[in-house]
């Protein structure tokens, strides 16, 4: 294979991948709707699933696009099994209690702010374009996470327990954001992709620091979870994607 | 949770050709950067305005129903405050 046409295909594979970041992570997002603490809120976040789902579709109608066949960004959505999804793990897990979701909320879009900001400068337009467009979303999210880590870490006795909690079982997910396999790094290497390892300093130090003015403790370093990119997932991913894939597999080709 | 401890604020928003800022509805939250967010999120999302502001409800002085007769009815007979009631001269053409 030419040099140009593996860079495209691991463009494609990239593609993908962060399709099925936006998409999981929005699906998990869309349960809290109409399961919301209250209205206003319930409204709130179900506007992010949607900027999520919004961005799966920009990456995975590119993924389409550089496959050259006919397939289109329904194919990558509803006719894959978890072994073919490459999503990062922190993305599939169940939204737990509301302290839970704002929590993994905070973590993704620290890293969601940095990612992008550097994904803005790739050498391929169309990715460049999508994180101009989605790095818009996320400063909103972010804002939104933020507030909501400071109120529960810093509010009642039992929102704090509840927030600590939830980060430390989160913790030992963070850490896969930053690997790097060979993909990745030629990517990379080609000023197409993110070099994710080098953003891992920045994100520790921003995190910690809304952890700490939310009077929570920032985790130590201890076990870490791997193997999303490589379609190793948890089993909750297997789960999210019946109930998603459903209708879609259920009658095939329908219009609406 | 319910909303029994969340304040109630009004919010307004100024349209991208509008000049003031209309009441457009109220909602929920703990504090005005929150509303401020909510608003965002409840009245803004087809692109409906560039301007927000977020007010408590209970800092509004508002008038009351029983007041309206001292309030407006004393206008009634008083035709005269209106220009319409002002007969102008012919040369005068456009008022």
């Amino acid at each position: 294979m030419s040099e140009q046409k593996q860079l495209k295909q691991a463009t494609l594979e990239y593609a993908v991948r962060l399709g099925d970041d936006a998409l999981v992570l929005g699906h998990r997002i869309s349960e809290w709707v109409s399961y919301g603490p209250f209205l206003e809120e319930d409204i709130a976040y179900g506007n992010v699933a949607l900027d999520y789902i919004g961005r799966a579709r920009m990456f995975y109608s590119y993924a389409a696009q550089l496959t050259g066949d006919d397939k289109t960004e329904d194919h990558f959505a509803y006719m894959r099994n978890e072994r073919e999804f490459s999503n990062l793990l922190i993305n599939e897990l169940p939204k737990g209690d509301f302290a839970y979701s704002q929590l993994r909320q905070l973590l993704v879009d620290v890293y969601a702010s940095l990612f992008l900001a550097e994904l803005v400068k790739s050498k391929d337009d169309t990715l460049a374009a999508i994180a101009a467009k989605a790095i818009k979303e996320t400063r909103y999210h972010l804002r939104r996470s933020r507030d909501w880590v400071l109120r529960l870490g810093d509010g009642t006795q039992e929102s704090h327990n509840r927030a600590q909690t939830a980060l430390d079982a989160l913790w030992g997910y963070s850490h896969e954001m930053f690997e790097m396999d060979a993909l990745e790094q030629q990517l990379a290497d080609a000023s197409i992709g993110v070099d994710v390892a080098a953003l891992r300093g920045q994100w520790h130090a921003r995190v910690s620091d809304i952890l700490i003015e939310a009077t929570l403790v920032v985790p130590e370093d201890g076990w870490k979870v791997r193997g999303g990119r490589e379609g190793y997932h948890t089993e909750n991913l297997g789960h999210l994607l019946t109930e998603m894939q459903f209708v879609h597999r259920s009658h095939p080709g329908c219009q609406w | 949770m319910t909303t029994e401890k969340l304040e109630l604020f009004e919010v307004f928003v100024r349209s991208k050709r509008g000049l003031d800022h209309k009441h457009i509805g109220s909602l929920h939250a703990q504090d005005p950067e929150q509303a401020l967010e909510y608003a965002r999120d409840c009245y803004t999302r087809r692109s409906e305005g560039v301007s927000i502001w977020v007010v408590r409800s209970a800092d509004i002085c508002a008038s009351q129903e029983d007041d309206a007769e001292s309030f407006y009815d004393p206008s009634d007979d008083k035709p005269y405050r209106h220009a319409t009631y002002y007969q102008l001269p012919d040369p005068v053409n456009n008022m």
